[in-house]
C-alpha cells in the first residue's frame, strides 16, 4: 500500500488510521509563527461513522487504505446478509446489518446502490438519493383535502415509515427523500 | 456566473479597500520619516529555518539551461539587515514574499508581507508601534500584552519555560489527538500554542518573551523571574497570527551559529540544504545598528479591515486561479 505524507493530504483521500479505514472530511494546514507546520485533518471512520479531528505533524505518514465507492445493484435480503451485484463484472458482494446500517430500510431489489467496500469487502451502502417505493399501509385517503396541511404515518413496501400528505392511499407510489426519510412527491 | 475560473477570487469593492490600507500604511511611515525600501526578490541564498520551505527558481543565461539556483524570498528580512549595517537608518518594505507549500484559508504560497526597522528601539516599543498602526486601520481594536508564560499560566496552569517534555506532552494530548511522537519540547508547546491558545485570544493580544528556543533572529533577555527569554513577540487578532518582531540580533558570531544550527536540524529531518546567507553574518560583523524590527501579513490586515475571514476576500488571484 501507498503511504502519504501529512503534506500530501486532501479532502476526500482514505487511509488507514489505528487499523479502520477513514476519510479526509476537512483538512487545514496550521502553521505557527516559527517551527514546523501541523496538518489537522477532520476525519470519518468509514466503519462506525464516528467524526473526529487528529494532528499530524509535517512529513509524518498515513498508509492509504483501499477503499472504493462501487455502483451496484441490490439483489435481496436472505434473511441474515444482503446481496449486491455489479452490473458491470456481475462481481456479487454481500454486506451485514453494520454495514448497511439504516439505509436498509430504503433498498428495492433492482435499485441502484453506491457500495463502499474496503479490501473488497462491503463497509457501508449508500442507498440512492431517492427511491420510489409503494404504500402498503395507510389510513384511507381524504378526499378533496389536497391542498390542506397535515400528515399521516404511510407504511413502504420496504418496512419504512413515513410521514405522508393525508391524501396519500395504500397503493400509490411514492418519492422519498433517503438523506432526509422524507416524502417528495407521487411518483409519476 | 460569479465563480467562472478567470474571475478575481476576492470582490472589487475589497481590492478597493485594499488599496486604501496600502495607501494608509504607506502614510504612516511617510509621517514617521521612515524610508521605503525594496530589495531582491530572487536571491543567491535561502532562509535557514528549516520549517520554511523556499522556491527554487532556475537562472540561465541560455533557456532550458541552468547556471545558477537562486531562491525566491520568504521574508526580505536578510537584505534589509544588510541595509541597516551599510547605513540606510529607520527603513520599511512593503513586498510579495514565496513559501512553498503553504495553502489554507489563511495561507497563499506567496503573499504580501510589510517589514519594518527602527533604530534604537526594543521590542516592546516596537509594539507600541504596531499597535499604532494597527488600530489606525482597525480603529475598533484596542490592544492587550501578556508574556508567553502568562498565557501558558493563565489557561493551562503550567510554566512552559519549566515544564518537562512529558508535562507538556501529557497536557497536549489531552487536548489534542496528537499521537506522533516528538522529543523537541517546542513542537508541544507549538501545538498547545496553535490549537488550544489561540483560538482561545479574543481581540488582539501581543504575546511576548518567548522561550529561548524560540528566538530565531531575536535577541535573548532575562525577564524578572530570571528566565531567559526570547526578546520576540508575535500579534494575534482573534486567534490570528498577524506579526511576529524581534529585538534583533546583532552578533554576528551567535548569527553564524544559529544559521549552522539550522543546517544541521534540516540536516536532521531530511530536508535540502540550501545555501546560507554568509553575507548576512559579514553584514552583522560590520556593525548592524542596535533595532527592532518586525514583519505584518498585509493581507491578513485586510481581511481584519474588511471583517472577513477568508484570504480569498482580499487577493486577486489566489494560487488555484493564478
Amino acid at each position: 500500500m501507498a503511504n502519504y505524507s501529512s503534506n500530501q493530504f486532501k479532502n476526500g483521500m482514505k487511509v488507514m488510521i489505528d487499523g479502520d479505514p477513514c476519510s479526509m472530511v476537512d483538512v487545514e494546514f496550521v502553521k505557527p509563527g516559527k517551527g514546523q507546520a501541523f496538518t489537522r485533518v477532520r476525519l470519518r471512520n468509514l466503519m462506525t461513522g464516528r467524526i473526529w479531528e487528529r494532528t499530524f505533524k509535517s512529513n509524518e505518514t498515513a498508509e492509504s487504505a483501499d477503499v472504493m465507492d462501487t455502483d451496484m445493484e441490490y439483489l435481496y435480503n436472505d434473511g441474515e446478509m444482503w446481496h449486491f451485484m455489479d452490473p458491470k463484472t456481475f462481481d456479487q458482494v454481500a454486506a451485514d446489518q453494520n454495514a448497511v446500517g439504516d439505509g436498509a430500510k430504503w433498498l428495492k431489489e433492482q435499485d441502484k446502490v453506491v457500495v463502499t467496500l474496503w479490501n473488497d469487502n462491503p463497509i457501508s451502502v449508500t442507498p440512492p438519493n431517492f427511491v420510489e417505493l409503494e404504500v402498503v399501509e395507510t389510513d384511507p385517503g381524504l378526499k378533496g383535502d389536497t391542498a390542506q396541511g397535515g400528515s399521516k404515518p404511510a407504511t413502504l413496501s420496504t418496512g419504512a415509515v413515513v410521514r405522508v400528505p393525508l391524501f396519500i392511499e395504500q397503493g400509490e407510489v411514492l418519492r422519498i427523500d433517503t438523506r432526509t426519510g422524507e416524502y417528495v412527491s407521487r411518483a409519476n | 456566473m460569479p465563480n467562472e475560473p478567470w474571475r478575481p477570487s476576492a470582490p472589487i469593492n475589497h481590492l478597493r479597500a485594499r488599496a486604501g490600507v496600502l495607501a494608509q500604511i504607506r502614510h504612516f511611515f511617510a509621517e514617521r520619516s521612515v524610508l521605503e525600501v525594496e530589495t531582491p526578490v530572487l536571491s543567491k541564498c535561502a532562509v535557514s529555518d528549516p520549517f520554511i520551505d523556499s522556491l527554487e527558481v532556475s537562472f540561465g543565461f541560455q533557456p532550458g539551461i541552468e547556471d545558477e539556483r537562486l531562491y525566491l524570498q520568504t521574508s526580505p528580512e536578510y537584505a534589509m539587515k544588510r541595509l541597516l549595517a551599510a547605513g540606510s537608518g529607520d527603513i520599511y518594505q512593503m513586498a510579495k514574499v514565496f513559501r512553498n507549500g503553504e495553502s489554507g484559508r489563511r495561507h497563499n504560497p506567496e503573499f504580501t508581507m510589510l517589514e519594518w526597522y527602527r533604530l534604537g528601539f526594543d521590542d516592546q516599543r516596537l509594539m507600541d508601534e504596531v499597535a499604532a498602526l494597527v488600530t489606525r486601520i482597525v480603529p475598533s481594536l484596542s490592544v492587550r500584552r501578556l508574556s508567553y508564560a502568562e498565557l501558558f499560566e493563565q489557561e493551562l496552569g503550567l510554566d512552559p519555560h519549566a515544564a518537562s517534555l512529558e508535562t507538556l506532552q501529557r497536557v497536549c494530548r489531552a487536548h489534542v489527538d496528537a499521537p506522533f511522537e516528538d522529543d523537541d519540547r517546542d513542537t508541544w508547546l507549538n501545538l498547545l500554542m496553535s490549537h488550544v491558545l489561540e483560538p482561545r485570544l479574543k481581540g488582539a493580544v501581543f504575546i511576548h518573551s518567548y522561550p529561548a528556543s524560540m528566538a530565531a533572529l531575536a535577541q535573548t533577555r532575562v525577564d524578572a523571574q530570571g528566565r531567559v527569554v526570547a526578546a520576540r513577540f508575535e500579534l494575534f487578532v482573534d486567534g490570528v497570527e498577524l506579526a511576529n518582531g524581534y529585538h534583533e540580533l546583532t552578533d554576528a558570531d551567535e548569527q553564524a551559529r544559529r544559521l549552522q544550527a539550522d543546517q544541521r536540524q534540516r540536516a536532521l529531518l531530511g530536508l535540502p540544504q540550501r545555501p546560507l546567507d554568509g553575507r548576512l553574518v559579514q553584514a552583522l560583523a560590520a556593525g548592524m545598528p542596535n533595532c527592532a524590527g518586525v514583519a505584518l501579513g498585509v493581507d491578513r490586515l485586510v481581511m481584519l479591515a474588511l471583517g472577513v475571514d477568508n484570504l480569498e476576500q482580499v487577493v486577486s488571484f489566489m494560487h488555484a486561479r493564478a
